[in-house]
């Protein structure tokens, strides 16, 4: 066993003096698709000291870094191993007002940035679908946002980070300093150590919100001329009703946005939560499909445009509280793929169709026009189309996931490790090419194998 | 906007110290951060600082070291803009089964949780009259209400507290020195982090919010969350054939 003979490599924690012992407790985490507990010992630390060592302890187990918990299957749980929340090292540090560039601690949030910084002018760069991910999340997946198209991911953003290693010395970070360690962390799951900090270059806006013009799409080729059509726009995101067959294949609504010149009056913060898990059998097929169905037609034929709150329009399933109780107590998967362009209407139609036939009851998926390649080793994004869906865990839902794998490979596409919960090892090392090149990195910064997680011992990666 | 006034957080790098500081920084307030780790403290500041655009600075401070109060005092005067305030965030809980062990545990916890605080208090006396007057928020806890057998060394370093306070507040309250006692249930911190779960658990910023708002209203003692009032209500009145039988 691998694992377990390289811990013992890992120096014991010799207690300094004023150094204390870390804090564990029991703790089953969950991934937001909630399909599993993972029960672990997690620790929580507050202060840089604490974290050094949680990261250093001799607790025989093997440590993943958790932020929001928002990744949705198992990248951030670590069961029977230990796991270090990160997210009450939230402080922001400093900021450069000339530059844009904060400054923060990695459980800093979207929403924090998007608080204190929105009244002032900056945005985050790269916005995630949810404000309540951290920065040290959007690291460990080198996130993107509805403008990758132009703006690239999250790591195209950083100009720096401090990164703890295995030993417990921290270690700054940049295309300069060790770009290797740096382009392995970007992306790397959290399997290279834990961010203490990062500086991040914010995007200056003109105001607190953006004009949005939606527009109805009749099916997938559509949609694909309409992105097309919308390259220059500074943001553009397309809903997918997953549920429409034949003719209407891919049918939805594209929305392109632009920054307002205009505030609007802001927006109340107050959030309503779902107060129990649905029961199961409320999202059919039936149902779904009427929801989706209306949804569409909620857009008038014509189109329209409207000012809208950045926050309304990027992270429209926050205003929900735990959405994710929606799909009942068995959870769900979220699919998210990417696709080379050349390929895509092709292999978009045989996803969409595979999904139909089976019918899972998918909510909205959403497509997405890609531009760049991510900044990291193991990042997602790659120029093409990209395609996200729910997909609630039933009998079938692994036959239909391996088979959605299975055409993502076939149409040279990959899978977006943040949504996912399925990938087989094989499926990674060919939709990742740079997978060696990683796990060289990190088997240089993290010799005894201190840092891993379900997802890596999943996928192989130890 | 009133005129900027100042707290000083003495405890400045506990979780209740950090989330209370933010609610300050947030209305307005200039903060100092008192405690032992001065890096740790000025990242916190810093965040203050950008977050809500108020002075916000970070001071060492050890309740331990007595002959450094009054220098430490003194310090804190130049730092402050306008009137100073206070809350009283530090101290200690090792359990009570090492401290059984180890009673110099209990010597520190009894050291740091009552000589410390009430030395410093005292020191920050003159200063709090000479200004015409302030508040003092402090944090005691449910547990010096009644002696538990879980934890009740910590509880009587708590209940000497509220008893210090009682007294200070009396003896200022004519020099407008408000004196608030937080009388607090668990919350969600890095010192209740390894305990089994806690019943009514405050989160932090939930516990700081609502002892900002209490502290904007007067002064005396206060369970929080309110929750707590009843609840110790009940645990007080209960005779002791019923409480010695309970595992509390």
């Amino acid at each position: 066993m691998l694992v377990p003979l390289a811990l013992r490599l890992v120096p014991p924690a010799l207690p300094t003096p004023g150094e204390a012992a870390p804090a564990w407790r029991k703790l089953s985490l969950q991934g937001w698709g909630r399909l599993g507990r993972a029960p672990c010992q997690a620790a929580r630390p507050e202060r840089l000291r604490d974290l050094r060592a949680v990261v250093l302890a001799d607790v025989g187990r093997n440590l993943v870094p958790h932020g929001a918990g928002r990744s949705y299957g198992d990248a951030a749980l670590n069961g029977g191993g230990a796991a270090v929340l990160t997210t009450r090292l939230d402080r922001m540090l400093g900021f450069d007002a000339t530059t844009g560039v904060l400054v923060a601690e990695p459980g800093v949030s979207f929403a924090d940035i998007i608080r204190t910084f929105l009244p002032r002018g900056w945005l985050p760069p790269t916005p995630p679908g949810t404000a309540f991910a951290t920065l040290g999340g959007a690291v460990a997946h080198d996130v993107h946002g509805k403008n990758q198209h132009l703006a690239g991911c999250f790591g195209h953003h950083v100009e720096w980070l401090d990164l703890m290693l295995a030993d417990g010395s921290t270690r700054r970070l940049s295309p300069s300093e060790d770009a290797a360690a740096f382009h392995a962390t970007l992306g790397g799951l959290g399997l290279t150590g834990v961010v203490t900090a990062l500086a991040l270059r914010l995007l200056p806006v003109p105001s607190n919100a953006l004009l949005v013009r939606r527009q109805r799409i009749a099916g997938l080729d559509a949609f694909l001329e309409a992105f097309g059509a919308a390259r220059q726009a500074s943001w553009a995101v397309g809903w997918i009703d997953a549920l429409a067959g034949g003719a209407a294949l891919g049918r939805g609504i594209l929305e392109v946005a632009e920054p307002a010149p205009q505030h609007l009056p802001p927006p109340p913060e107050a959030q309503r939560n779902l107060p129990f898990d649905a029961p199961g059998c409320l999202l059919n097929r039936f149902s779904v499909r009427a929801f989706n169905a209306a949804y569409w037609r909620r857009v008038p034929a014509a189109g329209d445009a409207q000012p809208m709150h950045y926050g309304r329009f990027l992270f429209p399933l926050d205003g929900i509280g735990q959405w994710n109780r929606l799909y009942g107590r068995r959870g769900f998967h979220q699919f998210q793929c990417v696709l080379p362009e050349a390929e895509a209407p092709r292999g978009l139609r045989l996803l969409l169709e595979a999904v139909g036939q089976a019918g899972a009851a998918s909510f909205l998926a959403v497509l997405k026009w890609m531009g760049r390649d991510g900044a990291g080793l193991l990042s997602f994004a790659r120029p093409g189309f990209t395609l996200a869906l729910d997909i609630p865990a039933r009998a079938g839902a692994g036959a239909l996931l391996r088979r959605l794998e299975r055409l993502t490979l076939d149409h040279g596409g990959r899978v977006y490790l943040a949504k996912d919960s399925t990938l087989s090892p094989a499926g990674m090392a060919a939709m990742y090419p740079r997978l060696a090149e990683f796990q060289a990195i990190r088997a240089r910064l993290d010799p005894g194998g201190r840092f891993s997680s379900d997802m890596s011992r999943r996928l192989g990666l130890g | 906007m009133p005129p900027r006034e100042t707290w000083l957080v003495l405890g400045g790098g506990s979780s209740i110290g950090r989330a209370f500081a933010r609610q300050a920084a947030a209305a307005g307030q200039g903060v100092l951060l008192a405690g032992r780790e001065a890096a740790e403290l000025e990242r916190s500041a810093a965040d203050l600082r950008l977050r809500h655009g108020v002075p916000a600075s970070a001071m060492l401070f050890d309740a331990l070291d007595l002959a450094g109060h009054a220098a430490f005092v003194r310090a804190a005067a130049a730092l402050a803009e306008g009137r100073l305030h206070v809350l009283l965030a530090f101290g200690t809980m090792p359990s009570q089964a090492a401290c059984e062990a180890r009673p110099e545990l209990a010597r520190a916890m009894v050291e740091t949780n009552l000589t410390g605080a009430a030395a410093v208090l005292t020191a920050l006396a003159p200063l709090l009259r000479g200004q015409g007057g302030g508040t003092v928020v402090a944090l005691g806890s449910v547990a010096g209400e009644r002696g538990r057998p879980r934890n009740h060394l910590y509880g009587a370093t708590k209940a000497a507290l509220h008893t210090f306070l009682q007294g200070y507040a009396a003896r200022h309250a004519r020099h407008r020195v408000r004196v608030l006692t937080l009388l607090a249930g668990p919350v969600d911190t890095a010192l209740t982090w390894p305990l089994p779960r806690l019943p009514f658990m405050a989160s932090p910023q939930g516990f700081a919010a609502a002892a900002w708002r209490r502290a904007q209203r007067g002064s005396g003692q206060a369970h929080l969350p309110g929750i707590w009032a009843p609840v110790m209500a009940v645990i007080r009145a209960l005779p002791n054939r019923i409480f010695n039988r309970l595992d509390l």
